[in-house]
């Protein structure tokens, strides 16, 4: 069953500089003990999509849009009084970041912050709160998790942060865990320790994972489904296997063939994707990929393509879809 | 045998850290680059890869003069640079150029495109004006803008063209070698494609010689030929790239290559992954004897002997292993 259901998103902001279509109609289901990997370039609307979810979005300047719908096990999320969003983003949704500094406070010792959650959402005692947090830590791979406590996060490395925040946001045992570039600004080498890590709680614990990063290779490796996005727009979405296999709209297609890996000629040049991504997210009558768009139409120009079809729940969002042609 | 382009040698760069605290304790002394020697020759590129604070940057900076040398030679076209004069140092500015990572940072947002291409020239008096402002047309051109973008603000660009402003300067001044510092990481993949080839193509037609530093082996191995794996403030491995990457000798090397996630589900799903423990130690207190040995491998799987005893007291040397091959490690 569906955990999870975001229906026709939309999310605008709007600027000194007009609107931006952060999310323009994002449509997505995520099932239980599932990992979504959300993929995308820079100003994509990848995060304003996760911070959607958990009513972060700041507003104003943020509007969301009165056609959407965020549903969670069945019931609406949008418009629910802040105290009960408060209550379930925590206890049933989570989230760690790219910077772990964002949501640990440089003012408290990791454990006041650990016991902290417990002893709001549970009720839980001062003593059993730290017992539990000490056993979280352990569970993330920190050594000596009782000194662990007593430090405060700038004596922590940026990998032993991220692994704090990680243990933060499995201490109540969501439902539903949000990473939004979750190892982005770590070494390659710690990288794959948190990756490992994440396979294992999951595993463990059996939460639904959203995963958001630009990394392919990062989801290659952690994701059972995939949703690209372009311009605040689901221009694909499919099982992983499937989207590396035989993506089917030309923007995918360009984005893997343009990651540059171990094997194949290091001497041809890469292939890659002209132009750049729209500056002001999404928005307009026409696709945002016309302008880079290798197999653009007349009619590209004047009409944004549909979500259509293929087989086996994937999807694409383009006039030319082909889902039938192998990856490279 | 003709003088190399650049020589570096046995350099260091040492900072000191931290006040001489309350406490008593001793100031530390923080090695950021201790003892790193390399050759690159003409219209050549190396690779110089590794984690976050193993002095990568520092080398760089070190090289082209932003920073003293503590100790060790730099060696331009046979002439050592690090005891050059401030004047001295003038002819050298302009055969030397870096690359950064943040294009934004590095562009004066004042400044319009064409009075950021035309400022080294007006620096080092090169041509008239009516000739600055045709070489910074020519520089737009080979770095893929178009011409219309000389009266823009940095701020009008993408990331990506930011880059490619960044490096259309870097070029104003014909140099021979550049010192790129990650100058791909903060873009988006499509992008980064894009600059890649650039870089390359500027390199042929131009014939410089690239000093390439970046954290994605990946990306190294599509640009650099030869290829230099730092740890700590070391070389720890060197070699030709296609040997290095189909057969690491330093277990450090092994695992970084091995941490390199793939785009490929089928085979993330099989592969075997040797995910190292332990953090990457802070320079200012590495550990004795080879800096690697908290987080080896290949030293958890050695049986207690002179070997082991070796690689928790003994810095390894850089040995030559053939075929242009060297690595530093007591087990092989
Ligand atoms: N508070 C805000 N006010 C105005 N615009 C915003 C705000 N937050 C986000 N945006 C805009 O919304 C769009 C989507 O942003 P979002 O952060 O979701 O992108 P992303 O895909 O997560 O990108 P990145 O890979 O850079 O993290 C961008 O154009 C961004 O500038
Ligand atoms: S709809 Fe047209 S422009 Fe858009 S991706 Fe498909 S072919 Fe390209
Ligand atoms: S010298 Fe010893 S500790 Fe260092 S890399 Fe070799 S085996 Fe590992
Ligand atoms: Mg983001």
């Amino acid at each position: 069953m569906s955990l999870l259901t975001v229906r026709d998103l939309v999310v605008r902001f709007d600027t000194h500089h007009g609107p931006v279509h952060a999310v323009d109609g994002v449509s997505f289901d995520l099932n239980e003990g599932e990992t979504l990997g959300i993929v995308g370039e820079s100003g994509s609307g990848k995060s304003v999509t996760s911070l959607a979810v958990l009513g972060l979005v700041p507003r104003p300047p943020g509007v969301i849009g009165t056609g959407s719908s965020i549903r969670f096990r069945g019931r609406e999320l949008l418009g629910l009084e802040t105290s009960e969003l408060r209550r379930i983003r925590g206890a049933e949704i989570s989230m760690i970041f790219q910077d772990p500094m964002t949501s640990l406070n440089p003012l408290l010792t990791v454990g006041r912050q650990l016991t902290e959650v417990l002893e709001v959402h549970r009720g839980t005692s001062r003593r059993e709160a730290r017992e539990r947090s000490a056993r979280g830590l352990g569970d993330v791979g920190i050594p000596g998790p009782e000194a662990a406590l007593d430090s405060y996060p700038h004596e922590l490395s940026g990998g032993m942060r991220q692994r704090v925040m990680i243990a933060m946001a499995l201490l109540l045992e969501p439902a539903i865990l949000f990473a939004d570039e979750p190892t982005t600004a770590l070494d390659v080498t710690i990288q794959a320790q948190i990756l490992e890590l994440m396979r294992d709680m999951q595993r463990r614990h059996g939460m639904s994972i959203v995963f958001i990063t630009h990394d392919l290779g990062v989801v290659a490796g952690t994701t059972d489904r995939m949703l690209v996005l372009y311009a605040g727009r689901v221009a694909e979405s499919a099982s992983t296997r499937a989207l590396f296999a035989q993506p089917a709209h030309p923007y995918t297609r360009g984005l893997l063939a343009s990651v540059p890996t171990l094997n194949g000629d290091p001497d041809a040049p890469l292939s890659s994707i002209p132009g750049s991504p729209p500056l002001g997210g999404g928005g307009g009558e026409a696709c945002a990929f016309a302008p880079r768009c290798p197999l653009v139409q007349a009619r590209c120009r004047n009409e944004q393509p549909p979500l259509v079809a293929g087989r086996a729940e994937h999807v694409a969002a383009c006039f030319e879809a082909d889902f039938t042609e192998a990856a490279r | 045998m003709s003088t190399p382009l650049l020589a570096v040698e046995r350099l260091e760069k040492h900072f000191r850290t931290g006040r001489a605290d309350l406490s008593g304790r001793k100031r530390g002394l923080l090695r950021a680059v201790d003892g790193v020697s390399f050759t690159l020759e003409r219209g050549e590129s190396l690779g110089l890869v590794g984690e976050s604070g193993c002095g990568k940057s520092t080398t760089a900076r070190t090289i082209i003069g932003l920073q003293k040398a503590t100790a060790g030679s730099v060696r331009f076209d046979g002439v050592e640079l690090t005891s050059l004069s401030r004047r001295g140092w003038q002819p050298y500015r302009r055969r030397m150029q870096m690359i950064f990572q943040d294009p934004y940072a590095s562009l004066d947002p004042r400044q319009t495109v064409g009075s950021i291409l035309t400022e080294p020239l007006t620096i080092h008096r090169v041509g008239k004006p009516r000739d600055r402002r045709l070489r910074a047309l020519s520089l737009l051109d080979a770095v893929g803008l178009d011409p219309r973008h000389l009266f823009r603000y940095p701020h009008e660009f993408s990331g990506g063209q930011r880059q490619r402003i960044g490096i259309a300067r870097a070029l104003a001044l014909e140099p021979e070698l550049l010192l790129c510092d990650e100058p791909v990481s903060a873009l988006d993949v499509s992008i980064q494609a894009q600059i890649v080839n650039l870089l390359k193509e500027l390199q042929e037609r131009f014939g410089l010689a690239y000093l390439f530093i970046s954290h994605d082996l990946s990306i190294v191995r599509h640009l650099c030929p030869r290829v230099a794996v730092m740890y700590l403030g070391r070389i720890v491995e060197s070699g030709p790239r296609a040997s290095l990457y189909a057969d690491p000798g330093h277990p450090y090397t092994q695992a970084l290559l091995s941490a390199v996630p793939v785009p490929d589900p089928a085979r993330e799903a099989e592969r075997r992954r040797q995910v190292l423990g332990g953090d990457v130690p802070h320079p200012s207190a590495p550990p004795p004897g080879c800096a690697f040995h908290p987080r080896c491998p290949r030293l958890a799987l050695e049986p207690p002997g002179a070997g082991a005893t070796a690689c928790r007291s003994e810095p390894p040397p850089l040995a030559e292993r053939g075929a242009d091959r060297r690595w530093s490690c007591h087990l092989v």
